[in-house]
């Protein structure tokens, strides 16, 4: 059984005339142990997603789901102090800018023993000593030079990529089974960045560790995940394992998202982009959501809502999935083009 | 590793003693923290001692005036600077009681305020809006006509003439505050909601409130004298500034230091926490730091 388990999970803002869908009927899985990318352009409704699981979105956001599943455990039945005592400890997450998910007030001891104090083990609970000999470990762990004195350090007396692992070092102390990183290295150098994911990976791999990681940075996911999941508008658009899914891509944004790479169009004088931007809460296309923006539209795709299908554990919401050499299959070929009036919207 | 950084209250120091104005503020307040502590020590006289072959002596330097009376003495004979001196002490008192009583409530109702929006939110402000809407000194003035006149009434006046202020700066710190990352964190690392308004978002709120009570403290002086200068506050034989300014209004062109020096203690002490406060703004808000 999956460590966690996600099935038909919505989030909409807004009102119920105009609603605004953050995520749109995702279904989502991941196994004790394994690392999971979500990868989408920003909007696509990635950090939306967590926040949903972690039951942290906020009126006027409105979630539904048929199934959320943690550990054996349904969430959304969980009392809020049962799910309190869950999260930070058994499920734990990490934000986009480290410096900001520190209280500036406090110090990182302080801040390191709170995390402790409500979800380390018994010893941690009790003593002041075990605590502050655990947060010692906790940063040896995550590799932090000196942790005698960052223990004592504020979180504007520290760096970056230093503040990331402190937080990393928080998310450890209730030995988490999950931990969701949002964009962990985005506010970070390069090389800042490759030292992080490695010691996420490091410790995922160590402690049996699931993780789920939330970028729009395909070399992190290209380098780290087992399986990743493409996110467009809301919707999962593409899924499966790598590195066959980066590969061949099935899902006609997919492709564009690695053509799109800078690594991809060395030597062009321009970087090949996809046209248009994703949709909001007025323009949101009838069918499949791409349409507007697909090189491969048809005149099906504007009518009928392509199905999350395929083999294999690969699976694309396309109407006509591209095949090995990248062009669209099924009867593509024999199917309507796109009314005129709409075709204006394509290239 | 590196030296030190340095501490928080060294670099709090730092940045206040870069103005003069902020460092003169705090040596007087220092200076009248020390009086009213003192005072029944330096006082010459008793404050309600009567000398009555003295009444209107002029102060020591002028024509006719002894060393025995620095500061000269009132109509009925009381020694102008013991009365000035334990007057240091009441309006010490009025300032840091009505400033806790209204920044402890004010603190609870704008964190309500901020963190629960909605409902809560609205009808806390719009009270508070209705409150700031009359004239202060006309609420004060309602409210010990309702409750009577006398010291401690006059305190709690004061401290819901001042409420309205913390409420409104309290709630927008949290708003702004809650939104942070940090305090997502917190709600991630399972904190409750007591927790994260108390724990969490206050002490990142505080900076604006610290300054805003000094400056509250000076306003508590003045409102307290005024409501003293028209009997409302302490009663006649308090040596209370306000009140002594209001007993010697009638010889202010025969005596004129009767009035004079209880006005210059009241300006020199609104000054005083004015410019601690001017210091303390100047050194905490990170927007105006160099």
């Amino acid at each position: 059984m999956a460590l966690l388990e996600i099935r038909g999970l919505t989030v909409s803002f807004g009102t119920s005339r105009t609603p605004l869908i953050a995520v749109d009927h995702l279904d989502f899985a991941i196994d004790a142990g394994e690392i999971v990318g979500l990868v989408g352009e920003s909007g696509s409704g990635k950090s939306v997603t967590a926040l949903a699981v972690l039951g942290l979105v906020d009126f006027p956001g409105k979630v539904t789901c048929t199934q959320l599943t943690f550990d054996g455990r349904e969430l959304p039945a969980l009392s809020a102090a049962g799910r309190r005592a869950m999260l930070g400890g058994k499920l734990a997450m990490i934000f986009q800018d480290p410096l900001a998910s520190l209280d500036p007030c406090y110090t990182v001891e302080y801040q390191l023993g709170e995390a402790l104090r409500l979800h380390g083990g018994t010893a941690e609970r009790r003593s002041a000593k075990a605590r502050r000999a655990r947060a010692l470990e906790l940063l040896r762990q995550v590799e932090i030079p000196d942790a005698p004195a960052r223990l004592r350090a504020y979180p504007h007396q520290l760096s970056g990529g230093m503040a990331q692992r402190v937080m990393i070092a928080i998310a450890l102390a209730g030995q988490p089974r999950l931990l969701i990183a949002d964009e962990p290295t985005t506010a970070l150098d390069v090389t800042v960045q490759a030292q992080v994911l490695d010691l996420l990976v490091r410790l995922a791999e160590e402690r049996g560790m699931a993780l789920v990681l939330i970028t729009h940075d395909l070399a992190v996911v290209a380098e780290t995940a087992h399986r990743v999941v493409v996110m467009y508008a809301g919707q999962a658009v593409e899924s499966g394992p790598l590195p066959a899914l980066f590969d061949a891509p099935r899902h006609p944004y997919t492709k564009a998202l690695l053509e799109a790479l800078p690594e991809h169009n060395r030597g062009r004088a321009r970087l090949q982009a996809i046209p248009g931007v994703v949709p909001g809460a007025r323009d949101r296309p009838p069918a499949c959501l791409l349409a507007p923006r697909c090189p491969f539209a048809r005149a099906r795709c504007t009518v009928e809502a392509p199905p999350f299908t395929g083999a294999e554990g690969r699976r694309a919401r396309c109407h006509f999935p591209l095949d090995a050499s990248g062009r669209p299959g099924n009867d593509w070929a024999t199917a309507a083009p796109l009314p005129v009036p709409a075709a204006e919207g394509v290239r | 590793m590196s030296a030190a950084p340095p501490g928080p209250w060294r670099e709090l120091w730092r940045s206040y003693a870069q103005s003069r104005g902020a460092l003169l503020g705090l040596a007087l307040v220092i200076a009248l923290i020390v009086v009213a502590i003192l005072a029944d020590a330096i006082a010459p006289h008793p404050p309600n001692e009567q000398y009555r072959d003295f009444t209107l002596a002029p102060p020591a330097w002028s024509a006719g005036g002894s060393s025995q009376f620095l500061l000269g003495t009132d109509p009925v004979g009381r020694d102008m600077l013991s009365r000035l001196i334990h007057g240091t002490r009441l309006s010490l008192a009025i300032g840091s009681i009505s400033v806790s009583i209204s920044l402890a409530l004010g603190i609870a109702l704008g964190l309500l305020a901020g963190y629960a929006r909605g409902l809560t939110e609205t009808v806390i402000m719009r009270l508070m809006d209705v409150m700031l809407s009359l004239p202060s000194l006309l609420l004060a003035i309602a409210v010990v006509a309702i409750l009577g006149p006398g010291l401690a009434n006059a305190m709690y006046a004061i401290a819901v003439v001042l409420l309205p202020h913390y409420v409104r700066l309290t709630r927008a710190a949290v708003i702004a505050e809650a939104k942070r990352d940090y305090v997502t964190s917190s709600r991630i690392a399972g904190a409750g909601p007591l927790r994260l308004m108390v724990m969490t978002i206050l002490p990142n709120c505080l900076a604006p409130l610290i300054v805003q009570a000094t400056l509250g403290f000076s306003n508590a002086i003045l409102d307290a004298a005024a409501l003293g200068f028209l009997g409302l506050g302490a009663q006649p034989p308090t040596p209370e500034w306000g009140s002594m300014l209001a007993s010697a209004l009638e010889f202010i062109q025969r005596a004129p230091w009767v009035v004079t020096f209880p006005g210059l203690a009241i300006l020199i002490t609104v000054l005083a926490f004015n410019l601690m406060g001017d210091g303390l703004r100047d050194a905490l808000d990170p927007k105006l730091k160099q």
